[in-house]
């Protein structure tokens, strides 16, 4: 399968850089743009294949950040099996939070406000509760070894967060070729009609929910394991948020590559502006805003959908008049050229009342 | 028997959009649900199919008291229904649209899509197979409408006015599509406007006015049946027709009084 | 403080109402105009109050403009992309301000900053009872405007019903951009009444965002009545909830309302069903 060999081959292109080259910028560059990209990725599996925007996904990563903190300074367990709890916690409270919200029907625009709500909610425990440090955070004590997670180059990180980003591809591969991932996708393009044809909407959304609350949990331990501090704005902030959707929409949502195209090309912006600018508070999220702000305008599909455009244009170039193009083989639906509007009104499990 | 109704009735606050109706659809069947916009025939479908819950009544399935079952339960039972306004996966090709459909029996994403090939070509979309489903036209869309319906393999397939909008043409190129589908063995209720299709198609037809079933009955008795021409024409323009037909001056083959 | 937020919420309703917009950027731009407030009152030594002259209208124009060329071109006739550009916008502007303010929380001080007032052996400070009064006033203002105006019937036309305004002759997208103004002159409005009792930082929005929304799903969103109901009871919540819990956690009390609400009555109290 085409997916497949370009993973298998990302894989190790990008395995290979640490060999390659050990200039520490380059490396600490390619490690924050993996960790972008799974942050991409993980909100692109409910945004762009679900059609639900959440735009509080760092409730999930905060929680990661936290369990994993926890649960090696606390409970004393290997980091590595932390890792898996943390991942198991935050898919269980992507269970929980999307099973309560499309229970109740939230669509559009409300689950985006939900989301927001949960993430500040989070947010604000996390600063006033005691286990989590409250407002001076958790630090996790140096300890340099493979058993404890912790490298002292950031080779180990990048290979480390690499494997989660392919592991992540793999799961996006899966949703483009399989009928859970066409369920999905029918139910992001028209629910009603894939109530009609058999498909569970609230099972299908609960499920890329958990799969999308699992990735940014892994992506929230990770931050601990290579920073070594977290605190509730750092973690349950809305620059997280923001900077895992906006790397999907640029990217192009909905498609295996965007995340990773959107994630990286921010990455290399975020750098060229410290080159540029110095480090100027909020600079970074200006660009990011505006960025949204233009891809909406100009480029809704994504830097990925401008090869399409680009190959659909060459194409009825080369075809007589009258045969309409060929959608592009590599991307599919798009949620934001879609037909379902956001419910206007608060909608309530969908029932269609035409008379 | 295939879908039994009895005593279903449903209101929107205080619009009584459909009045204790009782009907049975029989196995093998191509039958209609006609009346006057506006009676709640698409209400009646969205309440079969599990889109709507009724406020009172019993809605049976091969048998099973499906009253209150979820949409998708009742597709998986082997009911399903489309939609009168046409709803496309837009940006899914035609290819992938009918295979959501196709996954209800099928798990494999490779079975899906051939599946979904093959049931384009028995609907004549074969040519259109790649096409983004939002770029189709009008008659395209029903058809695939039809098609992703039929790819759940339906034992009974509610079809919402499948013909609305279509030039005659293309209503005679959909005629022998949906006589094929029952010849195929899925039954066939299907809600029109076209009495063209209605007369050659169904065998069976119930007439809904205002929310209320006022003809149940073979397809050839119900156009001389007199509620269902007030129905249609006001109590006046009924009494009109009698008139016209007593008096000789529009010839009407006499199908029986009523 | 109730009053002020309904004033915003006001802003927001009538967005929502006409153009089905969640305007994310509600807040952010409370925030823009309550920097407004500050500077002409730093920079030229205006009072707050007579700053509205300026402010409003200038509010207006960018909503207007904000609208007709940046949003409406970003729709495409997409519900979710119009979600995802006010987003943006609020993006751009809170960390816009953060460059340029850095985070720096700034008031400004008159002379009735400090003064207060007794009223029903109650004593209030001055400058909340004057926002208190004045924005009732705009907000009674805006209803009658709404109902009484032509450009009030366009754009309940448009509210209701938009392919059946736009054959009437009305300008759907003037009308929209009209609201859009109208919702951000409010919030002009409201950063006057504001600024003298409270204060002024990048992040400030944030905080009125999410109460804003908390009034129009309280309220019923659309519903101006609701939003007006909704903004007094939730001010009153917050001071209620502040002196309890404290005031970080009082705002988790407005949270879980908002979601309490959204999940189990999204009509609100005052709901439209549309």
């Amino acid at each position: 399968m085409k997916d497949l060999r370009l993973i298998v081959v990302f894989a190790l292109v990008v395995g290979l850089v640490p060999f390659l080259s050990h200039s520490g910028v380059v490396l600490n560059w390619l490690m924050m743009a993996l960790f972008a990209t799974l942050l991409s990725q993980a909100w692109n599996v409910l945004g762009g294949f679900g059609g639900q925007f959440s735009f509080g996904h760092a409730v999930f990563f905060g929680t990661g950040a936290y369990a994993q903190a926890l649960f090696q300074m606390s409970w004393g367990l290997s980091p590595w099996l932390a890792l898996g709890l943390a991942v198991l916690l935050s898919a269980l409270l992507g269970a929980a939070l999307g099973a309560v919200s499309f229970r109740y029907g939230l669509k559009g625009s409300y689950f985006a406000l939900v989301t927001l709500a949960f993430a500040e909610v989070f947010r604000i425990l996390a600063l006033s509760v005691g286990f989590t440090g409250g407002g001076v955070g958790l630090m996790l004590p140096l300890s340099e070894s493979l058993g404890n997670m912790q490298f002292s180059s950031r080779a180990g990180y990048v290979w480390l967060v690499l494997s989660w980003v392919v592991l992540a591809l793999l799961i996006t591969a899966f949703l483009r070729h399989s009928r859970f991932g066409a369920y999905l996708q029918a139910v992001r393009d028209n629910e009603d009609a894939a109530r009609a044809l058999g498909v569970n909407p609230f099972a299908v959304k609960c499920g890329a929910t958990m799969l999308s609350a699992g990735l940014m949990g892994a992506g929230g331990a990770f931050y601990l394991q290579v920073f070594q501090y977290i605190d509730p704005n750092l973690v349950y902030g809305s620059h997280t948020s923001i900077a895992a959707l906006v790397g999907a929409i640029v990217g192009g949502m909905g498609t295996l590559w965007g995340p990773v195209v959107g994630a990286m090309a921010l990455e290399l912006l975020s750098e060229l502006t410290r080159n540029l600018f110095g480090e100027l508070p909020g600079i970074n999220l200006v660009i990011y805003g505006a960025l949204l702000i233009l891809i909406m305008v100009f480029l809704p599909r994504g830097l990925v959908g401008l090869k399409d455009r680009v190959q659909s244009k060459s194409q009825r170039a080369r075809q007589p008049l009258g045969l309409a193009p060929r959608s592009g083989v590599d991307t599919i639906s798009h949620p934001s050229a879609g037909d379902s509007p956001i419910a206007a009104t608060p909608a309530r499990g969908g029932h269609s009342d035409a008379a | 028997m295939l879908l039994e109704l009895r005593g279903v009735s449903r209101s929107f606050g205080g619009l009584k959009a459909v009045q204790g109706l009782s009907l049975q659809v029989p196995e093998n069947s191509l039958s209609a649900l006609i009346g006057p916009n506006g009676a709640g025939k698409t209400t009646v479908f969205s309440l079969m199919s599990g889109f709507l819950k009724p406020d009172q009544g019993q809605v049976l399935f091969k048998g099973q008291d499906i009253t209150g079952l979820a949409a998708h339960e009742c597709a998986k039972l082997g009911l399903t229904r489309t939609f009168q306004i046409v709803q496309p996966f837009a940006n899914q090709s035609v290819r992938e649209n009918i295979a959501v459909g196709a996954h209800l029996h099928l798990k494999s994403r490779a079975q899906a899509l051939a599946y979904a090939s093959d049931v384009a070509e028995q609907v004549g979309l074969h040519g259109l197979l790649d096409q983004p489903a939002g770029e189709l036209t009008v008659a395209a869309r029903k058809r695939l409408e039809l098609a992703r319906g039929l790819s759940t393999r339906p034992s009974l397939l509610l079809l919402d006015e499948v013909l609305a909008g279509l030039n005659p043409q293309e209503i005679a190129e959909m005629l022998p599509v949906i006589q094929g589908i029952v010849q195929g063995g899925v039954s066939v209720l299907m809600i029109e406007h076209v009495m063209q299709a209605v007369m050659n198609l169904a065998r069976h037809v119930w007439v809904l006015s205002q929310g209320e079933l006022i003809f149940a009955g073979p397809t050839e008795l119900m156009s001389t049946d007199q509620s269902v021409i007030e129905a249609y024409f006001g109590a006046a323009g009924a009494a009109k027709l009698r008139a016209a037909q007593s008096a000789g001056s529009s010839p009407r083959p006499n199908k029986g009084q009523s | 403080m109730g009053a002020v937020y309904t004033l915003i919420a006001l802003g927001l309703t009538l967005i929502y109402g006409v153009l089905h917009i969640i305007n994310f950027a509600h807040g952010a731009s409370l925030m823009m105009a309550l920097f407004a407030v500050y500077g002409l009152n730093q920079v030229f030594g205006l009072d707050p109050y007579l700053s509205m002259g300026i402010v409003v209208p200038g509010m207006f124009v960018f909503g207007y403009a904000l609208q007709r060329f940046v949003i409406e071109r970003a729709s495409h006739e997409r519900d979710e992309n119009i979600l995802l550009v006010t987003l943006g916008v609020s993006i751009v502007m809170e960390n816009l301000a953060l460059l340029l303010f850095h985070s720096d929380t700034r008031s400004i001080d008159t002379d009735y900053t400090l003064s207060t007032v007794t009223i029903l052996g109650c004593v209030l400070a001055r400058a909340k009872v004057i926002s208190f009064l004045g924005a009732m006033v705009v907000s009674a203002f805006l209803l009658v405007l709404i109902q009484t105006t032509d450009l009030g019937r366009a754009i309940r036309a448009v509210a209701k019903e938009k392919q059946g305004a736009r054959l009437m002759g009305i300008n759907v997208e003037h009308v929209y951009a009209m609201s859009f103004g109208i919702g951000m002159a409010s919030l002009g409005a409201a950063a006057a009444f504001l600024l003298p009792s409270f204060y002024v930082n990048p992040t400030v929005g944030n905080g009125f965002v999410l109460v804003a929304f908390t009034i129009v799903v309280l309220g019923g969103m659309g519903s101006f009545l609701g939003a007006w109901v909704g903004g007094l009871l939730l001010g009153v919540v917050e001071s209620v909830g502040g002196l309890f819990l404290g005031d970080s956690l009082g705002q988790v009390g407005i949270f879980l309302i908002f979601i309490v609400v959204l999940l189990f009555r999204p009509q609100g109290l005052f709901g439209a069903k549309t």
